[in-house]
């Protein structure tokens, strides 16, 4: 059996008297497709926030390749291999999509921040920009500068950047959000290119997408983990349904 | 370092402090509630202090003087917020600063216009002349004690007014959150006027009742108004308990540091070296404080903003 | 933000910077500043001389803010700071005697650096409005040590009774030398500022103005780039310092004056931020205007600070982004 890439233990995080995340236990496998499910205000957002790095938890360990970050700023779980996507896009507007691309490769190169030399001249970066743009269909938009690129193609762009990351686990937050049905087809089918080359942790909404693509499902519910595992077992799990459908009548 | 010095220099040192604080205080709500920084807010505490000169001078009395020199301080306030500042909220904080930083040089240029550019001097009001002897001989003018009393009247005034009415509740909320206050339906733009216009008042106010004890020139906003900065920041930016407490902590620390840093140093080096060296490490308290505070509590020592 | 997201879906053209326009007008920015003093020379109009020295001086300046502000993004309003510290130095190395500028300038650069690693570690811990008070306030902290500085005149300043030697010889006595000089140090530092900004520091820093939270994600450490440009620009504007005490043969607290940052910040706007070319121009264009007012009357600032004002609410993007838009408008026409 192998070690899981990310594996988060008695997670809690408390806003006032509000439990948000209660007691939260997750893995991610090599390889693996691990999707996060739930209704909204479950505590998926806060959740993430502190694998990212950008919210602490009050109590409970991250492990991220066998190492502890549970307190770790952002920068060093990047460093130790987790690449994410923000719901919310999360772009350079005034670098073009290679060089967004290329900064996210830049983190891991041998010298990060070597003041000379030209950076838009530097074919070691741009040949990983690349072959990542390659990767999610933007090969023609490296040019363009990202705060021009339509939303669906900013979507893509965040991925690409995740993966110049070299990462060893992917968190996706809500990579489909806000996406039309024909571009958020192309992210599916991206994804599913992905998935077994890298571990994937994916936070979405989109429930046909997740029941076709993940290996295993968890879900949040008012900040615990009510049911985990193979979309089968998820769909037909009473108490998911009774929180869906609860969700959904109130 | 007798007692009855030490207790001259607290005084000295609250009366900074409580100056300070009026001008911080509106500064800190603009900045709270506003996200909005005027470097212009220091030339209003100069406005004020011309404007009591001149009309203590004019009517022929202190108090009509006073009370005249705050509704032109409010005036001036108001013409500024409508016809600049309005326009710079929804800019970029650099845009901000810039336009304030013009707007300095043209009222302190302006100042030097009317007045010229000598320091005058204001007379204290014969009511309040005279001094309170404070033991073996040492004396404390009343009119220092008055500026503290008044000072503290007008933070209990803001105290309630914040913490009690309507307006202040709303203040409170835009400190923490402005988004949320505009999602109430309240006129955001109203409530901009109203404080930006309050916080001139009382800049003028404690400008109005400094100038009996200091000279008034122009560019005299200048120095004050980054004391109110260094007040802010240690404060908690939007606070005015935080604005509150740091402004004293600074007058204090600046006053006591000033004349005792020489004896202190008197007791490492030479006294023309202790002398030098003291000059400049005493106007470098307060900047240091801040330094440490900011080191440790980024937000400030109180934020206002509530924690996410 | 979102309206930013949504409202892109057609795409645009990419816009194409007037890329020969950025690479050529530096070239001839630096070719007319080299000319001049022939020029001047030649007119007998060596009063120009000296204050197109200042200019000269003053762009440095302008450019070692623009790479912390125009492409870091951050507004420091205490940079005058780091020019009076060069100056300061200068000053006094020159009072003792030991005023080489090969002795003068490493002394400089290290006092800048140490000054800049300390403010910098403490106001780069916060962000936006908060930053900009911090540095204002350090910046005045420097100002106040300066005046406290009795054996060096106080609030009176210093007067150099002679310039920096070079490396033992009198070169800066000679104002068209000196001037030279000056240019020299101007040509070397757009290549310097230039080179960081087209490096892989550069983009990173560049990064972290549009979007820090995003660049921290790819594994950068933020705060150290930040503090290593602000630190790096700091010792750039001393080098200035260092010249402006020569040029001028006299140190006051004034240099440091927080209105003197203002100036710096005003400078790389009306040339336009981010761009370094636009620095040098703006100092020019500030240095310029400012003679031209106060030739005119003694309340000029009066109609400096209206100027500003005017300047803030109805112009974006500053001179370059003007000349720019014109020269490449005409270039599509013709």
């Amino acid at each position: 059996m192998a070690e899981p890439i990310v594996r988060i233990d008695g997670l809690r995080k408390s806003f006032g008297a509000l439990a948000v995340t209660n007691d939260v236990a997750l893995d991610v496998m090599p390889g693996e497709l691990h999707a996060l499910i739930g209704p909204n205000g479950a505590g998926k957002t806060t959740l993430i926030h502190q694998i990212a790095g950008t919210l602490r938890p009050d109590a409970g360990r991250v492990l991220i390749d066998g190492a502890d970050l549970t307190g770790a700023p952002p920068a060093a779980r990047a460093r130790a291999g987790l690449a994410r996507t923000f719901q919310i896009t999360s772009i350079i507007p005034s670098l073009d999509a290679l060089g967004n691309v290329a900064l996210a490769a830049q983190a891991r190169a041998k010298r990060p921040l070597r003041l000379f030399g030209r950076v838009a001249a530097d074919e070691a970066l741009n040949g990983e920009a690349r072959a990542a743009l390659a990767a999610v269909g933007l090969s023609t938009r490296a040019a363009v500068p990202a705060g021009r690129l339509s939303h669906g193609e900013k979507r893509a762009l965040e991925i690409a950047m995740a993966l110049a990351m070299g990462p060893k686990v992917l968190l996706l937050d809500e990579p489909m959000a806000g996406v039309g049905r024909e571009e958020s087809g192309r992210i599916v089918e991206l994804l599913r290119s992905l998935k077994g080359r890298y571990a994937l942790l994916l936070v979405e909404h989109d429930m046909e997408a997740v029941f076709s693509l993940a290996d295993r499902i968890s879900v949040l519910v008012y900040g615990e983990v009510i049911a985990s595992g193979t979309p089968q077992a998820i769909r037909s799990d009473p108490a998911v349904r009774a929180a869906y459908l609860g969700d959904e009548a109130a | 370092m007798s007692i009855t010095l030490l207790t001259i220099q607290v005084l000295n040192g609250l009366q900074l402090g409580l100056l300070l604080f009026l001008v911080a205080a509106g500064l800190t709500l603009v900045f709270g509630v506003m996200d909005f920084i005027n470097l212009a807010h220091g030339v209003q505490y100069m406005v004020g202090a011309y404007l009591a000169a001149a009309l203590i001078a004019y009517t022929g009395s202190f108090a009509l003087g006073l009370v005249l020199a705050l509704v032109g301080a409010l005036a001036i306030g108001l013409a500024m917020e409508g016809l600049i500042f309005r326009h710079l909220y929804a800019r970029s904080h650099l845009d901000q600063v810039l336009a304030t930083f013009g707007l300095i040089l043209v009222l302190n240029e302006t100042v030097k216009m009317i007045w010229g550019a000598a320091p005058i001097s204001v007379a204290v009001p014969e009511a309040l002349q005279g001094a309170v002897a404070m033991g073996e001989g040492v004396l404390y003018p009343v009119y220092r004690f008055a500026i503290i009393l008044a000072a503290l009247a007008v933070a209990g005034l803001l105290w309630l007014l914040i913490e009690k009415t309507r307006i202040g509740m709303l203040v409170r909320a835009g400190a923490s959150n402005a988004p949320i206050v505009s999602a109430l339906g309240v006129d955001i733009n109203r409530l901009f006027m109203i404080v930006f216009a309050f916080g001139a008042m009382l800049a003028g106010f404690a400008g109005a009742m400094a100038a009996p004890i200091l000279s008034v020139e122009p560019g005299m906003g200048d120095s004050v108004l980054i004391l109110a900065f260094v007040v802010i920041v240690i404060g908690g930016i939007g606070s005015i308990r935080g604005a509150f407490a740091a402004a004293l902590i600074v007058g204090l620390l600046d006053t006591l540091g000033r004349s005792y840093s020489v004896d202190l140093l008197r007791l490492f080096l030479p006294p023309a070296a202790a002398r030098g060296v003291a000059g400049g490490l005493s106007s470098a308290f307060i900047y240091i404080l801040m330094a440490v505070v900011l080191f440790f509590r980024p937000e400030g020592l109180m934020p206002a903003r509530g924690r996410t | 933000m979102s309206a930013e997201a949504t409202g892109a879906g057609a795409a645009p053209p990419a816009p194409r910077r007037a890329l020969a326009l950025d690479g050529v007008s530096p070239l001839v920015l630096l070719a007319l500043f080299g000319l001049f003093p022939l020029v001047a020379i030649a007119t007998g109009q060596t009063y120009w001389l000296s204050l197109v020295n200042r200019i000269v001086i003053m762009a440095i300046a302008a450019l070692s803010l623009d790479l912390i502000l125009g492409v870091g993004g951050l507004v420091s309003f205490g940079h005058a700071a780091f020019v009076g510290i060069g100056a300061y130095t200068a000053g006094i190395m020159v009072d003792g005697g030991r005023g080489d500028l090969l002795l003068v300038l490493p002394v400089a650069l290290a006092l800048a650096a140490a000054f800049g690693a300390f403010t910098g570690a403490a106001s780069l811990r916060t962000k936006g409005v908060a930053f900009i008070m911090i540095t204002l306030a350090f910046g005045q902290m420097a100002f106040f040590f300066s005046q406290a500085l009795y054996a060096y005149g106080g609030d009176d300043g210093l007067t150099l009774f002679e310039r920096s030697t070079v490396a033992g010889f009198p070169v800066l006595e000679n104002k068209v030398a000196f001037f030279y000089v000056s240019l020299g140090f101007l040509a070397a530092a757009y290549t310097l500022v230039r080179a960081i900004v087209g490096s892989r520091f550069g983009r990173a820093l560049q990064g972290a103005r549009d979007n820090p939270v995003r660049v921290a994600s790819f594994g950068f450490d933020v705060f150290r780039i930040r503090l290593a440009a602000y630190v790096m620009s700091g010792m750039l504007a001393s080098v200035a310092g260092v010249l402006l005490a020569n040029q001028a043969e006299f140190v006051s607290p004034a240099y440091m004056a927080w209105q003197r940052s203002g100036e710096l910040i005003f400078m790389i706007i009306i040339g336009g931020l981010g761009s370094l070319w636009g620095a040098v121009l703006g100092a020019a264009a500030f240095l310029l205007l400012e003679e031209a007012l106060s030739g005119f009357s003694e309340h000029w600032k009066l109609a400096f600070g209206v100027l500003i004002v005017l300047f803030v609410l109805f112009t974006r993007g500053g001179l370059a982004d003007l000349l720019r838009r014109l020269t490449s408008r005409g270039g599509a026409r013709g």
